[in-house]
């Protein structure tokens, strides 16, 4: 076998125009997933049963099945239906870039949903009766207690989360997508170099796998700095 | 007659008709659930031998398991799938010749599915493993050296048949992943049920009709998975029932 480094630096390049893809799509499908993924979490913790039915079965279906399917489903599935081939969705629904964005979307806001459930149901009660007895409404309470103290508690996982999904949008290239995998398999049928290509994909994903860590710790610390400062006066004491 | 029921609810469910292709389903299932079964298999000793390595004095070892689970739990699992099937040709080839065999080798989409998903099931696996034997008391450990163990002694007779209780509920929750990605080695043509449904879709021009029959058939992979996996939670904590 010869190893050979210069494709490697040859295609560089084009495989981080693919990795810009994979970025775009993670990013997009990101932001629209955790917009669609608040109604289903609201749904889910509500007490009433009918409303909980449909985000239970949205949320089992979209985590029991794998992303393949799902995305093949959107692809393919929805030149199936004439209804949906006349209908003014259909420009959309025929560009694999857009089945991409919204399978991913809501695959990840199945996902999103269901952390944010965990995490709103782990606010302490304590809290929400204080605001119920400063006597604000439900909208308000929303807004200024509940979803600020649940995007702190679930902010870890939703960075596994989005780890996932970035491994996932790895999918797209399966509907002929140029990201980063897809760049890599195209680049690989022409030149018979799978090692060192897939090694380079491999490693450019990892690079920005680290990235979207570090920037989650980030916004961990932004969510939850009302529990540094409780800690800091701590560690001063200790230096005493 | 199990399948041929199981088709024809799913006829009367969603009142699509799957053609005389509801077989063809049935087979690629029973190819996803030998995949996935084998993968847990190899997969679970991957995720020994790399909790092992992480919880080593060996700093090689250490080294070995570290950039074991970050390069592939930073990788797609696709590309992980196409990594080894494309690359395991001119890896292989290269070491045949060593020995004077030319001719062209590649590992059977199997084999090459199984490699896949139980490498990268055990990358997660290892965690797993790490966080349960550390939750283990350091005494135990050191009473087993007392009594004169060795290291391998006190893994087999103390450390193991506890981790399996601690450990069970991440694996439980690793295998419904695994299961879900069983569907990538359709992509290095493994007629499995993702394949299969994609070989009806090719006759019948029915797309929806059987990606959807597909899901469902995963779905209910998942829900037997679940029930399987909650049966042996409580047979592993039967000494635990109402002991806290």
């Amino acid at each position: 076998m010869n190893w050979t480094w210069d494709v490697i630096f040859e295609n560089l390049p084009k495989l981080l125009d693919g990795a810009l893809l994979t970025l775009e799509l993670v990013l997009i499908s990101g932001l629209i997933g955790v917009m669609l993924s608040l109604p289903l979490a609201l749904m889910r913790v509500s007490k009433r049963r009918w409303l909980q039915a449909f985000p239970f079965a949205y949320i089992f279906f979209f985590r029991g099945t794998p992303l393949l399917i799902q995305i093949f489903l959107v692809y393919y599935g929805a030149s199936q239906f004439d209804v949906i081939r006349e209908s003014a969705l259909w420009p959309i629904l025929r560009e694999p870039y857009w089945c991409a964005i919204i399978t991913f979307a809501l695959h990840t806001a199945a996902y999103i949903a269901e952390l944010l459930r965990g995490a709103i149901q782990s606010i302490p009660k304590g809290e929400i009766e204080a605001a119920k007895a400063l006597g604000m409404s439900y909208p308000l309470m929303l807004r200024r207690i509940i979803l600020p103290r649940a995007f702190g508690i679930m902010m870890p996982a939703y960075g596994n989360e989005v780890i996932l999904m970035l491994k996932g949008s790895a999918l797209a290239s399966t509907i002929t997508l140029l990201d980063l995998t897809g760049m890599a398999r195209t680049i690989i049928a022409r030149t018979y170099t799978p090692l060192e290509i897939f090694l380079a994909a491999g490693i450019i994903y990892l690079i920005i796998s680290a990235l979207i860590i570090g920037l989650f710790r980030m916004l961990e610390n932004h969510f939850n700095r009302h529990q540094q400062a409780r800690e800091k006066p701590q560690d001063l004491d200790a230096q005493h | 007659m199990a399948a041929d029921a199981a088709i024809a609810v799913y006829k009367l469910v969603f009142s699509m008709d799957l053609q005389g292709f509801g077989h063809l389903l049935v087979e690629g299932a029973w190819v996803t659930i030998q995949l996935a079964l084998c993968s847990l298999f190899v997969g679970l000793l991957l995720g020994l031998l790399g909790a092992a390595a992480k919880l080593s004095s060996s700093k090689i070892a250490n080294a070995i398991g570290n950039g074991y689970t970050l390069f592939v739990r930073g990788m797609p699992e696709l590309l992980l799938v196409l990594t080894i099937f494309f690359g395991s040709s001119a890896l292989l080839m290269a070491i045949a010749s060593l020995f004077g065999y030319d001719e062209y080798i590649e590992l059977s989409p199997f084999v090459a599915g199984v490699a896949a998903l139980s490498i990268a099931f055990g990358a997660y696996a290892t965690e797993v493993f790490r966080g349960a034997m550390q939750e283990i008391p350091k005494g135990q450990r050191e009473a087993a050296v007392a009594l004169g163990m060795t290291a391998f002694q006190t893994f087999r007779r103390i450390t193991l048949p506890q981790v399996w209780r601690l450990a069970l509920p991440g694996l439980g929750n690793l295998f419904l992943v695994l299961l879900k990605d069983t569907a990538l080695v359709s992509v290095i043509g493994l007629n499995e049920l993702m394949r299969q449904a994609s070989v009806a879709v090719g006759y019948t021009k029915e797309p929806f009709t059987f990606y959807l029959a597909a899901a469902m058939v995963y779905l209910l992979l998942t829900c037997i998975s679940m029930l399987g996996l909650y049966l042996l939670e409580r047979h592993a904590n039967r000494g635990y029932q109402g002991a806290r």
